[in-house]
């Protein structure tokens, strides 16, 4: 029988060397003679790990990691074509406890399957959610995803279903589904995951969200920094395509819908959504004042749902399984799953999907094991660039929408960068400031001109000068910013800004006055 | 490859990509990103022809190509070789990192180096921050990217 080989294609993988690896299997294979196929999956999130090379054996997958190209030939001679031990086997890769302890819904697929392999799509209970939608009424499928409590998992939390009902609603010659998949936050590649390890995932939930509002066309508006998830998700589209998930009658339905992906080109600021669908019609990527919202007047003026791959990716299994069995899962007003992305300096650094709730000590110290150079861990930063700081003293806040927010923080797309106690936190608040200066797309004045002076301010903190002053001016112009801001750009850019002013105030302390003087 | 073609070339060159793209909606985008793989960067006596085919003034192709940092307006180095910047790779020293490779290539981020081997650019975010400092060469991502790695991939600039 033909033994399989799982070697990640995973653009983490790669850059890790799983290409290398991949070469060197092929040609062990061939110089061996032995009857074995290699399956490019996505990854499983496990990055301390990669390249992650795993074998179908008959008691389940056996992994193997982190793997280098000299490996390979050990490897053979140890017999882990046959799931022997090995200095680097790491047992069945489902009893791995970082993949143990998830609860993996959205990402069920995701390192498991070939990405591109409808017939591995359908094995794994893919398409059963979009069947079920197709003969459904619109309105009863956007009322499940209102009950499933899904909220966008872009950052916002808005409920998705609100969203779909408001276009379901809406009367127009076209609607769209805008795919927002500019994942452009620092410490975050849920996404890029997705659309690298399982396409069709979100293709399925851009499908649903089309029949349930009436929409017949979409876009994946995604990062020119992508180029592995532009190839793959371009694969998937054109693999549905011809099996008849899209087009003009899907799955022999009566609904048309087809999808296009779109690559943006290097502007931070075109994952807010406006500015998205600026970008997307051609424009420069201008934040536009709302209302009108985007699900009135989006794409072109028309109706449009604007949804993050995660949201989009996570209606499969809600149609599928129940609104009901989705809900279940969370706390409070978070109902489901997060699939949180633990990174930056850590040790066991990848993508841990789970229910809301568990405490930010016991995902960064726990699951993540702590900082990757061994040092105490001084801050985390939670949701990207416009993210809060934390210090230890807050690792017991829940991970939940509204348990952040308490606490001036916020989840973002959830990711987490852990930093040791090296860091300078008034450098990372001058880093906040000049990367608004640096993405600001110009249009209103609090962000445009007050990232640029909050640059200076910090600077003069520094340098010592008139540190007490500048200290309250540099929290009155954080106050006018995310008041003023049209935008979470220069909205939240006070965010990590007054965290590491608050919680680390020893960092913002004037320096010693020969220094100061020069 | 630009120095081989004349205006007239590359106004007519660029025609033809336009008019392949133009039916799309909202096709500038996609022109642009079209126009730069075919010649490097986006010459500035492609604007005119953009504005014209897709009806809309010179103004605001200029404003939307300088909008983008990914477009250029001049030709870059054979390789492009960006260094992430954000914060996941700040915590990992990406900013050491990066004061090496500016020593190494002699070069600023924004600069092209004089034999025209390589452009260094800045870029936040790869999706590669769970094994940070990350960079791309050409499109081929490298994770943990340390002194060593960075040699390795700058002696395969061939310069």
């Amino acid at each position: 029988m033909t033994i399989t080989i799982f070697v990640p294609r995973d653009a983490a993988s790669l850059a890790l060397g799983a290409e290398k690896v991949a070469a060197a299997i092929t040609s062990e294979i061939a110089a061996r003679g032995i009857d074995a196929r290699i399956v490019r999956n996505g990854s499983r999130g496990m990055f301390w790990l990669e390249p992650l090379v795993e074998v179908r054996t008959d008691h389940g997958r056996v992994a193997y990691g982190p793997v280098k190209a000299s490996d390979i030939k050990g490897l053979f001679d140890a017999g882990f074509l046959s799931g022997k031990a090995h200095p680097l086997c790491l047992g069945l890769t489902k009893e791995i406890p970082f993949l143990r302890q998830q609860t993996r819904l959205t990402f069920s697929r995701c390192g498991v399957i070939d990405p591109l392999s409808l017939e591995d799509y359908r094995h794994y209970q893919g398409l059963k959610g979009l069947e079920k939608a197709i003969a459904m009424p619109p309105a009863e499928i956007v009322a499940q995803v209102t009950e499933s409590g899904l909220r966008g998992r872009g950052g916002a939390g808005f409920p998705t279903g609100i969203k779909w009902k408001t276009v379901m609603e809406a009367v127009a010659d076209r609607k769209y589904i805008v795919c927002n998949a500019d994942e452009g936050d620092s410490a975050t590649f849920a996404d890029r995951m997705i659309m690298e390890g399982d396409p069709f995932v979100l293709i399925e939930g851009m499908v649903i969200a089309g029949i349930a509002t009436g929409a017949t066309k979409g876009y994946v508006y995604t990062r020119s920094e992508y180029p592995h998830a532009i190839a793959t998700m371009s694969e998937a589209i054109g693999i549905a395509r011809e099996a008849g998930i899209l087009g003009p009658s899907v799955l022999g339905s009566d609904h048309a819908f087809d999808i296009e992906i779109r690559a943006g080109a290097g502007a931070y600021v075109c994952g807010e959504e406006t500015s998205l669908l600026n970008s997307l019609e051609g424009k420069r990527g201008i934040v536009r004042a709302k209302p009108p919202l985007p699900a009135l007047q989006g794409f072109l003026g028309r109706p449009t749902v604007v949804n993050n791959v995660i949201s989009l990716a996570s209606i499969p299994v809600i149609m599928d399984r129940g609104a009901a069995f989705y809900r279940d899962f969370g706390m409070g007003r978070s109902r489901g799953t997060i699939p949180i992305q633990i990174a930056g300096n850590v040790k066991y650094g990848g993508l841990f999907e789970t229910a809301f709730g568990l405490s930010l000590g016991e995902i960064v110290d726990h699951i993540g094991g702590g900082t990757a150079t061994g040092r105490p861990v001084k801050a985390v930063q939670v949701g990207g660039p416009l993210g809060a700081y934390f210090p230890r003293a807050l690792f017991d806040t829940p991970f939940d929408y509204e348990a952040f927010a308490a606490k001036d923080g916020l989840i973002g797309h959830a990711g987490i960068t852990v930093f040791d106690d090296t860091v300078d936190m008034l450098k990372q608040a001058r880093f906040a400031m000049e990367f608004c200066a640096i993405e600001s797309c110009g249009k209103c004045t609090p962000c445009r001109i007050g990232s640029t002076r909050g640059v200076e301010t910090v600077d003069r903190i520094g340098r010592g000068i008139e540190p007490d002053k500048n200290k309250v001016l540099l929290a009155d112009l954080c106050n006018t910013m995310k008041f003023g801001s049209l935008c979470a750009l220069g909205g939240f850019t006070p965010y990590p800004v007054m965290s590491a002013m608050t919680h680390f105030p020893e960092d913002f302390s004037p320096v010693p006055l020969a220094e100061a003087a020069e | 490859m630009t120095m081989r073609n004349s205006a007239d070339e590359i106004a007519q060159r660029s025609r033809q990509i336009i008019r392949g793209q133009k039916h799309l909606e909202g096709p500038m985008l996609p022109i642009l990103h079209a126009l730069q793989a075919e010649f490097g960067y986006i010459p500035d006596i492609v604007k005119p022809v953009i504005a014209d085919e897709l009806n809309i003034s010179r103004a605001e192709v200029h404003g939307v190509i300088t909008f983008y940092p990914e477009f250029r307006d001049h030709p870059g180095g054979r390789h492009i070789l960006k260094i992430c910047r954000a914060e996941a790779c700040q915590s990992m020293g990406s900013d050491d990192l990066a004061d090496r490779v500016r020593q190494l290539l002699g070069i600023d981020f924004h600069q092209t180096t004089p034999d025209e081997a390589v452009t260094l650019e800045p870029v936040y975010c790869l999706g590669l921050c769970a094994c940070a400092p990350a960079a791309m060469l050409d499109g081929e991502v490298y994770g943990r990217v340390n002194e060593h790695c960075l040699s390795e991939i700058v002696g395969e600039l061939g310069r």
